[in-house]
């Protein structure tokens, strides 16, 4: 079970870094398609800035920014972009996430339109990702149960 | 690149590297957790810290150099935190720290 921490040096550091990493995540994730990383490793980044949080600030307080309700829309709506990119491009005559077909809709060139088009795929995966992340570090570490303030 | 810069990265480096060798012997040869964790926690941040100053050193004004800066930064504020969050969970779960006098415990590390 984990409670919240009270030292004041791991709550300052914690609070400190966890902005920078998760600018890091979106770093990785936005340099995905020319560079390492992509979706899954920003994404991943950006569930261990949430875990950190967890550990440090225990599961009541964490439930409080991101509750179950937005965890479930965040994990659906990575899938909802990844398949939505896809099903427009088999809407505008081509294969199934086939970005160069994208170029007319979002009146670029196809190679710039294929970038784009991989660039909101990344994006979609790592929202899942974050989101399955924290679901499975809090469903593990609080046992399946509810914390204390959620009982009622 | 400039010899002096060569030499001076090198010193760094070299430094790092016997840091990380007194470190290792610390967490072989000490007798308890936190005397280990002791070791370590100090040792191997300064140790990285000068690995990552040399390698910076080396490299020259760059990007990539600042990107080893913020690394350096990260580990100077991440990792004792960590050691120390290690340390309080270990006494708080009730941990005995070894005292002067008693025999080596090989059970806890």
């Amino acid at each position: 079970m984990i409670r919240s921490s009270e030292d004041i040096i791991i709550r300052t550091v914690s609070r400190i870094l966890v902005p920078f990493i998760q600018l890091f995540a979106l770093y990785v994730i936005a340099h995905g398609h020319y560079s390492p990383g992509g979706g899954f490793q920003g994404g991943v980044i950006l569930g261990a800035s949430l875990v950190l949080l967890l550990i440090t600030y225990g599961p009541s307080d964490t439930r409080r920014h991101i509750s179950g309700k937005s965890v479930a829309v965040f994990s659906s709506l990575g899938v909802l972009i990844y398949s939505g990119i896809g099903f427009i491009c088999l809407l505008l005559l081509g294969n199934y996430l086939d970005y160069g077909k994208l170029s007319g809709i979002l009146h670029v060139t196809p190679a710039e339109a294929r970038s784009l088009g991989i660039l909101g795929i990344e994006i979609g995966v790592g929202f899942t990702v974050m989101a399955i992340m924290f679901s499975i570090f809090f469903d593990i570490s609080s046992g399946g149960k509810p914390p204390e303030d959620e009982k009622e | 690149m400039t010899s002096g810069a060569v030499i001076l990265s090198t010193i760094f480096m070299l430094g790092g590297i016997f840091f990380f060798t007194t470190a290792t012997i610390g967490i072989l040869r000490f007798p308890d957790f936190f005397t280990r964790l002791h070791a370590t926690g100090k040792g191997d941040t300064l140790a990285v810290l000068l690995c990552l100053i040399g390698l910076a050193i080396y490299e020259g004004f760059s990007l990539t150099a600042l990107k080893i800066v913020f690394i350096a930064v990260f580990m100077a504020l991440a990792q004792p935190t960590a050691t120390h969050a290690i340390s309080k969970a270990a006494l708080r779960v009730g941990v005995q720290p070894w005292m002067k006098g008693e025999k080596e415990d090989d059970s806890s590390i």
